[in-house]
């Protein structure tokens, strides 16, 4: 019963806490974690170091980007079964020309390295392979689900961060107190809640229950879809000057972007919290207000303007994952999105729409990361020593 | 001393001594992290963790004596479709005339162990990972931290569902789809509490006594660690628990007609009227992985209070 226990007082495990929480610096996936490794070598102070952390970044983003193309090169691999099989249609199996075509264009008879090479090439061309579901190119498929998902995932974002910083802000600074209690409680139920439960329940309460909600689809039957501009049915309507087609776009997106808001609320408040609590230990914020400033102006030009670099990281972190999360909201609401697209690619066993879709999803979360990572070295400089 | 190692033993003991250094509060008793009595004894007086635990203990004895609690053959149909909650269904039936509530009992049976399983299987791979990374460095540390960052660049849900879809839609792939996205995390805090360990006094004393890699992470490096195990195990059980609801959901989880939650909610999207049919399940899922949370949030206060509630 004696393991060794470092020195008595210190709190024994840091760990947990520390990298789950810690918001000071970019969070996941892009090797920020090297400051706590310290064993890369740390490039010298110098007018470059903007430029510097920029290429770094970026190499680190595509070595990224490669490495998801092996993940899903091998879990094509692992795949049992015959992979022509797999990935063509019942009617495209019956015909050996296109059989034939198929394992030349993939490099079937290769050994795997090459048969890697073939695929990344193909890939870098933006051919993602073929659904056997609808026998048309993933990427085309996919960008036609993007828009609509967009039209959901950024209302949802920018209405979540509003919240999010309010109630993080609230719950921060009456640490303990009631208000603090009941966000805290709120948010705990939202991260324990399945979003696609919360989805149904909102679909049987404002459809079936109250009838102010339509069950789903983008728009009412009587209205066709307005010229596409941007994709985005409520602005590309009013940008059409179609104030009727707008209202009933906007009616058909509220009851998604409510539910997916929910959820996102309820991580992103956590994070603001305890981004804005760790500023509030901060010596500076005591002595600000020990030479008198209002609580006004140390809230905002202090504990806002200190925590806003964090939250920022977590916003970027946060579309990411909501793209993610439409997975399993999208469905519900026939929304024709990026999420219904996997859902349906899912469920009908299309192994290259998933894939397609999953190193999209990848792609965009890299993507995100980096411009964060990038708006992150430009207002922080000392994250470009990392 | 039940940790003896031959001639090790009085050179341990050595080390115990050594890790009392001055700047120790003398008054401070030894406790290792489990007998904190003061601290610890502050969660269990947290009315909502104590109330977490009653739900989560509740659900394991569901678990278990599932065919004495439930009313029905979870599987067995009926001509009495869409029975509304009451009467004979206390939550109702859904399409098939299958009693929800003995579905809901049987579906812990399902979800509980599974969402276990998961945990345990990602907390040893990606946990030997950890201690390796943190230990070891160099080469090897680094190349399993960027495959962790690799891991961490798909949304867990997506990755799942490739990895799901690819091996095709079973419980064991379900399974083996959430051990492969969940354990970089479990890697990562790990390999954070060795680095925060590994310079200590007692790890040097023993590496200059000679103690090889091996022995340091099983005999030092792993016990201190548990902690922070512990804590991230128990907040990423309920993790696990939505993860695979969610798989479920997709149709991507144990088959039909299993009385698995997240495919009873799913049955629900059939007739959204018929509410009972996904709401109860629905419920379950919360109930549980709001207790795992609960609990887990409270551990985690106890082992490091600087982090307040974030995650």
């Amino acid at each position: 019963m004696t393991a060794h226990r470092p020195g008595s007082a210190a709190p024994a495990e840091p760990g947990t806490g520390a990298e789950r929480t810690s918001t000071s610096a970019p969070v996941h996936g892009t090797g920020t974690d090297d400051a706590a490794g310290g064993t890369t070598a740390r490039p010298k102070r110098s007018g470059h170091g903007f430029l510097r952390y920029l290429v770094q970044r970026l190499l680190v983003t595509v070595g990224l980007l490669l490495g998801t193309t092996v993940i899903g090169f091998s879990l094509v691999q692992l795949a049992p079964g015959d992979p022509v099989a797999a990935n063509l249609s019942d009617a495209a199996l019956g015909n050996p020309a296109i059989v034939a075509a198929f394992e030349e264009k993939w490099g079937l008879d290769e050994p795997l390295p090459v048969q890697y090479v073939t695929y990344l090439g193909n890939l870098v061309q933006g051919d993602l392979g073929t659904s056997q579901r609808t026998g048309r190119p993933v990427l085309t498929e996919l960008l036609d689900y993007v828009p609509a998902t967009m039209e959901i995932a950024v209302p949802t974002l920018l209405i979540s961060l509003v919240i999010s910083i309010g109630l993080g802000l609230l719950s921060a600074i009456r640490n303990g107190g009631a208000a603090d209690q009941t966000v805290r409680v709120f948010s705990l139920v939202g991260l324990s809640t399945p979003p696609f439960w919360l989805a149904i329940l909102a679909l049987y309460l404002f459809f079936f229950v109250l009838g102010v909600s339509p069950s789903g689809g983008r728009l009412s039957p009587q209205f066709s879809p307005p010229e596409p501009v941007t994709g985005l049915y409520t602005v590309d309507a009013l940008l059409q000057g179609d104030v009727l087609l707008a209202w009933d776009a906007a009616q058909h997106a509220m009851l998604p972007i409510l539910v997916l808001t929910l959820v996102t609320v309820a991580t992103l408040t956590r994070f603001v919290r305890s981004a804005l609590l760790e500023v509030l230990r901060k010596d500076y914020m005591l002595a600000a207000r020990a030479k008198g400033l209002s609580s006004r102006v140390v809230l905002t030009k202090h504990l806002l303007r200190a925590g806003l670099l964090p939250i920022l990281t977590i916003a970027g972190l946060t579309f990411a994952s909501l793209l993610a999360g439409t997975v399993l909201v999208e469905s519900i609401f026939s929304w024709p999105g990026l999420g219904s697209y996997a859902y349906e690619s899912a469920t009908a066993l299309d192994r290259s729409a998933i894939l397609g879709a999953s190193l999209f999803i990848a792609a965009v979360y890299l993507g995100v990361n980096l411009v964060v990572d990038l708006l992150y070295g430009l207002a922080d400089p000392r994250v470009r020593l990392t | 001393m039940t940790r003896t190692h031959s001639s090790l033993t009085e050179l341990t003991e050595e080390q115990e001594a050594a890790t009392v250094t001055p700047s120790d509060d003398p008054a401070a008793p030894r406790r290792r992290w489990w007998q904190a009595r003061t601290e610890a004894s502050r969660i269990w007086r947290q009315p909502v963790v104590v109330v977490a635990l009653l739900v989560a203990g509740a659900w394991l004895v569901v678990a278990i004596a599932a065919p004495l609690l439930a009313p029905f053959d979870p599987l067995q149909q009926s001509s009495d479709v869409y029975a509304s909650p009451g009467g004979d269904h206390l939550f109702g039936t859904d399409a098939l005339g299958r009693d929800v509530l003995s579905r809901v009992i049987y579906g812990a049976r399902l979800s509980i162990p599974l969402a276990l399983t998961i945990v345990l299987c990602a907390l040893a791979f990606g946990g030997l990972l950890g201690l390796v990374a943190g230990y070891v460095r160099g080469i090897i540390g680094e190349s399993i931290m960027r495959l962790t960052d690799l891991f961490f660049a798909f949304p867990q849900i997506i990755l799942a569902m490739a990895v799901a879809a690819a091996f095709g839609p079973s419980t064991l792939n379900a399974v083996v789809a959430l051990v492969i996205v969940s354990w970089p995390i479990y890697a990562r805090v790990i390999r954070g509490a060795v680095l925060s360990i590994r310079s200590e006094d007692y790890l040097n004393a023993s590496r200059m006594l000679g103690v090889g890699p091996v022995a340091a992470l099983r005999r030092d490096v792993m016990p201190n660690s548990f902690g922070p195990a512990v804590v991230l195990a128990t907040l990423e059980l309920g993790n696990s628990m939505l993860l695979l609801a969610a798989l479920s959901f997709l149709g991507l989880g144990p088959r039909p007609p299993a009385a698995e939650w997240g495919a009873m909610i799913a049955l629900g999207t059939n007739d959204i009227s018929r509410w009972w049919v996904s709401v109860f399940p629905g419920l379950a899922i919360l109930t549980v992985v709001m207790a795992c949370n609960i609990i887990g949030d409270a551990l985690r206060d106890r082992f490091d209070p600087q982090s307040v509630g974030g995650r």
